[in-house]
């Protein structure tokens, strides 16, 4: 097992920045397209979706972080990753469904239809292997978890924008609908790729 | 081997505490839903036609159960059963359900008027009203290629000398049809009426003429002998007020062309109680 890595507070601040704008889920790693196609009409749908995502990513790394390294790892079961950490996941956003129709059924309808979405979501499994794959200590997991759920809310946001104004927009007949979305999300992508290289001189 | 079984028998672990967990979860912390809910959701058909307006028939029995002012007999597809079972259920007064068929507003078959062209497209009359406006010589009238029986649920709308038939002791009025075709021609109405007009066409009556004989040429014949002034001629085509029509058959017995019809449109719902 190789050696995990420990952060500093600089360290774990450059983790989060990274995520959300360097190696954007959406825009940068091309994970939970789905989502960011299908939710991002309207700001208050986004946004919904957003926080949704946010919570079980963090909810997800918390979970399946202990089972990779006291449950996989010692019983060289590394190789059932994937298979376990949908298992554990999907099981943790249903749990979560319920407890929240009990307790706090503002937010369950708030939430509606992205929790159970969520479940079979790429962007929430991938931020969780990633983890494990930097090697990433358990505070760091939940910092990279937090910045790649901002960089979801980020891009969702300003791609509703975008969106709403090319509702305005004259489109060509032959573009109406998702050619101009995709070809819009194209380039809200290539816009990122500006923040290259801007977070390893952050502290410099 | 060893390996495997591990491998195997960690997961069915994990899976089965997960499930334990749901399932304990999902039990201590049930939501009560409102208990009539179930009830009323089993009174209504399931067909998720939308005839009521609503989205499905979750969302209907949904309204009913948090909103007191939702009438009950919205749902046409189930007819006076249905209403009766939710209005026992819900202990409201019962509200009888005005039973609806589907119409067809063109008797244009191949022996009052002909193709104008030889299509060989697809299947469909959403595709051929694109093409030069429809495959009739009469662009409103009935093409025949069954788009509405595509669609009905009760296979009720059958297709024969090249337009579409209703066959009313099957409809059950949801409406689907309605939206189904390209030219408008289908509507629903109440399954009590005997006389209808069964043309949809809209140009001057020497048009008309000179493409179906059978289509209404706007002569006002209908509008000026109807005792209580029901039809009236709107865009030369006839249209009868349903409010104030008595079922005499007087239009029918003066249409020069034939096209106001008496007809039996009682629906399924009718054809049970007999």
């Amino acid at each position: 097992m190789e050696e995990l890595m420990h952060f500093d507070f600089k360290g774990l601040v450059i983790i989060l920045m990274s995520a959300v704008f360097v190696n954007n889920y959406v825009l940068q790693r091309f994970l939970g397209i789905c989502p960011f196609l299908g939710v991002s009409k309207k700001l208050d749908q986004a946004t919904g979706m957003s926080i949704a995502v946010i919570f079980v990513m963090l909810l997800a790394t918390a979970v399946t972080w202990p089972i990779q390294y006291y449950l996989l790892d010692p019983n060289d079961l590394g190789y059932m990753q994937t298979i376990v950490f949908i298992l554990v996941i999907a099981a943790l956003v249903q749990l979560v469904e319920i407890v929240l129709k009990k307790y706090v059924p503002s937010l369950h309808a708030a939430l509606g239809v992205y929790l159970p979405l969520i479940t079979t979501n790429c962007a929430v499994l991938g931020v969780t292997i990633l983890n494990i794959t930097e090697n990433y200590d358990f505070a760091a997991s939940m910092i990279n978890s937090l910045g790649s759920g901002l960089g979801f809310f980020l891009a969702m946001v300003l791609f509703s924008g975008v969106r709403s104004r090319m509702e305005g927009g004259d489109t060509p007949e032959a573009f109406k609908g998702l050619p101009i979305t995709l070809v819009a999300a194209s380039i809200v992508s290539i816009s990122f790729f500006g923040f290259a290289g801007v977070i390893e001189h952050l502290f410099s | 081997m060893n390996g495997i079984m591990i491998a195997i028998l960690s997961v069915t672990v994990i899976g089965i505490i997960c499930a334990v967990m749901l399932a304990v979860a999902s039990k201590i912390m049930e939501v009560k839903e409102d208990e009539r809910f179930p009830a009323v959701r089993d009174c209504l058909p399931g067909a998720n036609c939308g005839a009521c307006g609503y989205a499905g028939c979750d969302g209907y029995a949904r309204a009913l159960v948090e909103d007191e002012g939702v009438r009950t007999n919205l749902c046409v597809p189930g007819g006076d059963a249905v209403s009766r079972c939710l209005s026992e259920v819900l202990g409201v007064e019962f509200l009888d359900v005005i039973e609806q068929v589907a119409v067809i507003k063109c008797k244009g078959d191949c022996s009052v008027t002909s193709e104008k062209m030889d299509y060989e497209g697809i299947e469909s009359c959403a595709a051929a009203k694109l093409l030069f406006g429809g495959t009739g010589k009469c662009s409103f009238g009935c093409m025949g290629l069954g788009d509405c029986a595509k669609i009905c649920p009760q296979s009720a709308i059958c297709i024969e000398n090249g337009i579409a038939h209703v066959n009313t002791r099957l409809c059950t009025g949801c409406g689907m049809c309605v939206s189904a075709c390209p030219n408008k021609l289908i509507s629903v109405m109440a399954d009590v009426e005997k006389v209808l007009v069964t043309c949809s066409n809209t140009d001057k009556g020497a048009l008309t003429r000179a493409v179906c004989t059978h289509g209404c040429i706007g002569c006002r014949k209908c509008e000026k002998e109807c005792p209580t002034g029901a039809v009236t001629v709107v865009d030369n085509l006839a249209r009868i007020d349903y409010d104030k029509c008595r079922d005499c058959g007087h239009c029918v017995e003066v249409c020069v062309t034939g096209c106001i019809m008496n007809g039996d449109f009682s629906g399924i719902h009718r054809a049970q109680e007999e």
